[in-house]
């Protein structure tokens, strides 16, 4: 008979999943925003890597000329982003599943292991529980992206009334270059996510969705 | 008794069984929760607009404005800088109601207010307040921002030296902000550009009336001779050429509100 692992609590998948709507929103409206202010660029030199971001990317996309737009639901829908993640570090501390989660003193060492295996240079990969090392610092790491995503967007909200805030976050011009850059994280982040996941086949994404993965009882000789 | 005749079936279910439809049941559950946001989208597209913003998310921002009043302090001021870090000349971003000439040498600003005679001041007496120089860094509600070097009367100063801004016609005091109107509303000479402030915001000590920046009269294009400079806001709210200055309980007229853009936009 098979039997099932119980891998994502209902609460952790509730909250993973509502992230993908709540920053779809932040992201859009955030480029609705950067777009009436947009001097952000990767140089080498006097040479440009990246532009932050050219015009033809705007328009097909259509992210101009909309910046009471892009601030009216950004500004509302940051209340979600705050919400969620503030139910998910709660949940993730008092259910204990911050120890799964949070890297250990072997994570990072073994987080190189775990890369070298999955670009099929190491043959195994290290034993895990529910996330390899690999994944549990990616996974915090997000988590304190998200922190600081909050920080950051704080410091350029409401620099007055929060001025103290504003200066730690490096003042008001670096604040909202750390708001920018946190999200292309996310966005390279959510790149390799993806990735991963097809990798990982689709037992391991649907257990994000059901909770559990079927698991055949090996046949004790 | 049809749920009796059933349990026996129920519990025949292999576990195999039980799997596929634990599965099936979770699945649908993501399928009709993955509607949920595209319900939200649709049902803020249907909305009324207010000020060309759907009503729902305009209740919310009044909402924010709420939230954003709770910390709002007068004695949170915006960082300063030495004069020396001042753009000079600083950037220049809107030319909304200031396109027309007008007489600079028998300048007056009109001052209204429920039940009074309407005011007229002109910049010299308007000068006789204190001074005060603010070095400041300017916020553009498009993203930039500037250091900025002005000076001029403080907002608060005015509205305290003429008596004004109370709907008890009494002197104002801090005592008693219950007697202040709610709102401030500012206009250029031909009604061009205008906006409005909260009270709070209007009497916060960084606010000024300014007649001067980097130490010299304000250019034209600047709003001369006397412009509304006020941290606690967006760009957009410190207005230039003061012709009107009103109180009232509503909100007065907003520019950039009525573009679709927040009332309160405060930093």
């Amino acid at each position: 008979m098979p039997r099932i692992v119980h891998k994502h609590p209902l609460a952790i998948r509730w909250f993973h999943w509502l992230n993908f709507p709540i920053l779809f929103v932040m992201i859009w409206s955030g480029m609705l925003i950067y777009w009436a202010y947009d001097p952000y660029k990767i140089t080498v030199g006097s040479t440009v890597l990246v532009s932050f971001f050219p015009d033809g990317f705007y328009k097909w996309l259509g992210l101009s000329r909309q910046l009471a737009k892009g601030q009216s639901w950004h500004f509302i829908f940051q209340w979600l982003f705050i919400i969620n993640g503030v139910l998910y570090v709660s949940y993730t501390f008092l259910s204990g599943e911050w120890r799964l989660l949070l890297p250990n003193r072997h994570s990072f060492r073994e987080a190189w292991l775990v890369v070298l295996h999955d670009l099929h240079i190491r043959k195994t990969a290290p034993p895990q529980a529910k996330y390899n090392a690999a994944q549990r610092i990616a996974y915090s790491g997000i988590l304190f992206m998200g922190i600081g995503s909050a920080l950051t967007g704080y410091a350029i909200y409401k620099p007055t009334q929060f001025s103290g805030l504003t200066y730690l976050m490096g003042g008001y011009e670096t604040a909202r270059l750390l708001h920018f850059a946190l999200t292309i994280g996310y966005v390279l982040f959510f790149a390799v996510h993806i990735g991963q996941v097809i990798l990982a086949g689709w037992a391991n994404f649907q257990s994000m969705i059901t909770g559990f993965e079927k698991k055949d009882e090996l046949t004790k000789a | 008794m049809s749920l009796l005749k059933h349990k026996p079936l129920r519990e025949e279910l292999t576990t195999d069984a039980q799997i596929r439809r634990r599965t099936l049941k979770a699945m649908l559950g993501f399928g009709v929760a993955g509607l949920l946001p595209v319900g939200v989208w649709q049902w803020v597209k249907q909305q009324p607009t207010a000020d060309r913003v759907p009503l729902v998310l305009r209740n919310l921002l009044n909402t924010n404005e709420a939230i954003a009043n709770v910390y709002f302090s007068p004695t949170h001021l915006a960082a300063t800088y030495p004069a020396s870090q001042a753009a000079n000349p600083p950037r220049t971003n809107g030319m909304e109601g200031i396109r027309q000439a007008v007489d600079m040498a028998n300048y007056q600003i009109t001052v209204k207010q429920p039940g009074r005679n309407p005011l007229l001041v002109s910049v010299e007496e308007l000068k006789k307040l204190p001074k005060h120089d603010l070095v400041f860094d300017f916020k553009c509600v498009e993203g930039w921002s500037q250091i900025q070097h002005w000076g001029g009367a403080k907002l608060a100063d005015f509205i305290t030296h003429f008596g004004l801004g109370t709907r008890s016609g009494k002197a104002p005091s801090p005592q008693n902000p219950a007697d202040f109107f709610r709102y401030v509303g500012l206009e250029t000479p031909d009604g061009g550009y205008y906006v409005g402030l909260d009270m709070p915001s209007a009497l916060h000590p960084q606010t000024l009336l300014a007649y001067e920046m980097n130490g010299q009269p304000i250019t034209a294009s600047h709003g001369a001779p006397v412009r509304l400079i006020i941290p606690v806001k967006y760009g957009v709210k410190n207005l230039k050429r003061i012709g009107l200055i009103t109180f009232a309980d509503e909100r007065p007229r907003d520019y950039w509100f009525e573009q679709g853009y927040d009332y309160h936009l405060g930093l």
